[in-house]
């Protein structure tokens, strides 16, 4: 009988001869990427390596409030400066009552969380009941944690409600896991940051939230060159989670946002200096 | 004392357009090392089940390998299962299969496409190492940028002041995007093989590309 055990391997088959702390920044910037912007630099030495440790290029973000948690993504994927895709699902629907965002690499998100996906219904079935944020934070932490250095690439954020009630942590590449109220990942974080700290309040209504997180993903996705596309923005409360905004062009919130100011149509009057 | 580098790019493009139940695969046919034409009759296309093709870019003994490891799986799970696997089945297991050598990637661009089992015709795009998305169509390879805004123009009706939508024979926008990426892209040209599969069957033919 033929071993076909191979076909199944659940391991990561490496050459022999590979070092995957120096080889393996890639050569070939086309991983699909929320984009990491050390593609479009060039690689080589470790000090050039040092200095372009960009954060990872889209714009994801989440903030607990007094009607549960608001996750608002943009939907950009680029692979070097090509746009891959404008409609990228950034946020991976893990279970009923837990969500994940991806942010960095665009396979390491989803297979990882996918990942974490079985194990917490393997958790379910196992101890009869469901697994908390934080320990589904904690699993998903801890398995990239065993590949540091290897170059993965992975910047997300776990929101869910259990016992303990709304919950929402930053887990990271680094090996970062942090518990927080609000939180921005991504190049374009710098912008959602901005606008979220300016109105950010704890009792906030619902449609306030949701406005909010969307805001702040359009200014992000306005100004960030690796953000944009659409607006995603999802609810997560007592009862599990709600998709609010499916998918909101950022191009369209622009118009109406000139409107509201007044400004419709001033970019077609823009004359073009030599 | 430069170490030995396993990959290589050996060109060509790859464009799949699904419209309503049908899916049309085009795959050029030439295999380039540097400047170097290596082949003008390589098939970039592969069959699966009688539903489903991979069509591959990139490097051509990594998509050998690649193709070979699937025709494998897909042959084990005809023998477990007693029915060929659906396209979405394959679409996650392409997924897994790349990313099983995250560390190591295949160095393929892919383009999974076929009629799925709701009769609907699909194309899943696949980066190197497995992110992937459903597609209503997709071009990998040395002429993706350059095809990927005429087949956005055509098929969504983008960057266009008039409304439009695409109501005519995928096979000739195929023809005509290959055309074009011929034109401009020195690892595109010699022939275009194109498989037009519906529930229907498949019909399969061959178009001559510029060969300079």
């Amino acid at each position: 009988m033929a071993d076909l055990s191979f076909l199944d391997s659940s391991d990561f088959a490496l050459p022999s001869y590979f070092s995957p702390k120096e080889d393996l920044n890639p050569d070939f910037s086309e991983t699909l990427s929320f984009p990491t912007p050390q593609d479009l630099v060039a690689k080589g030495t470790a000090e050039a390596k040092k200095l372009h440790q960009f954060a990872k290029g889209t714009t994801t973000l989440g903030f607990v409030f007094q009607g549960g948690i608001i996750i608002a993504v943009d939907a950009r994927a680029t692979m070097g400066s090509f746009i891959g895709s404008n409609k990228v699902k950034k946020v991976i629907e893990i279970n009923d009552y837990l969500l994940g965002t991806m942010a960095g690499g665009a396979a390491d998100c989803f297979y990882w969380e996918t990942n974490l996906a079985r194990v917490c219904r393997m958790y379910e079935l196992k101890n009869g009941e469901r697994i908390s944020v934080g320990g589904a934070a904690k699993i998903l932490c801890d398995m990239v944690g065993q590949y540091r250095g290897y170059g993965l690439s992975m910047g997300t954020m776990i929101a869910g409600w259990d016992h303990k009630g709304p919950g929402l942590y930053m887990v990271d590449d680094d090996g970062i896991r942090l518990k927080g109220d609000l939180f921005s990942v991504g190049s374009g974080s710098v912008y959602a940051y901005g606008v979220l700290d300016s109105h950010y309040r704890f009792d906030m209504s619902l449609d306030e939230a949701v406005q909010l997180g969307r805001r702040a993903i359009y200014h992000a996705g306005h100004r960030d060159a690796m953000s944009g596309g659409v607006v995603r923005v999802y609810h997560v409360h007592q009862n599990g989670w709600t998709n609010v905004i499916v998918a909101e062009d950022i191009n369209l919130i622009h118009d109406i946002h000139e409107e509201e100011k007044g400004m419709k149509n001033l970019d077609d009057q823009v004359t073009f200096k030599h | 004392m430069s170490r030995f580098n396993p990959y290589n790019d050996n060109g060509g493009t790859v464009v799949a357009v699904a419209q309503g139940s049908r899916v049309v695969i085009g795959g050029d046919t030439r295999i380039s090392n540097g400047y170097n034409i290596l082949s003008r009759n390589y098939n970039k296309v592969t069959q699966l089940t009688s539903t489903t093709f991979i069509a591959t870019s990139g490097q051509v003994t990594d998509a050998q390998a690649l193709h070979k490891l699937l025709l494998a799986k897909v042959a084990l799970y005809k023998h477990q299962h007693g029915n060929e696997p659906s396209l979405r089945a394959l679409s996650k297991l392409l997924c897994v299969t790349l990313y099983s050598r995250r560390f190591f990637p295949y160095y393929t661009f892919n383009l999974l496409c076929g009629v799925d089992d709701d009769g609907q015709g699909k194309v899943f795009g696949y980066d190197a190492i497995g992110s992937f998305d459903e597609l209503k169509y997709g071009a990998q390879g040395s002429g993706q940028q350059l095809s990927i805004s005429i087949l956005d123009n055509q098929m969504k009706g983008t960057n266009r002041t008039d409304s439009y939508s695409f109501n005519s024979d995928p096979v000739g926008l195929v023809k005509d995007v290959f055309n074009a990426i011929a034109e401009r892209d020195i690892y595109t040209g010699d022939h275009v093989l194109i498989w037009d599969v519906s529930p229907q069957g498949i019909n399969q033919s061959t178009f001559r590309l510029r060969s300079d």
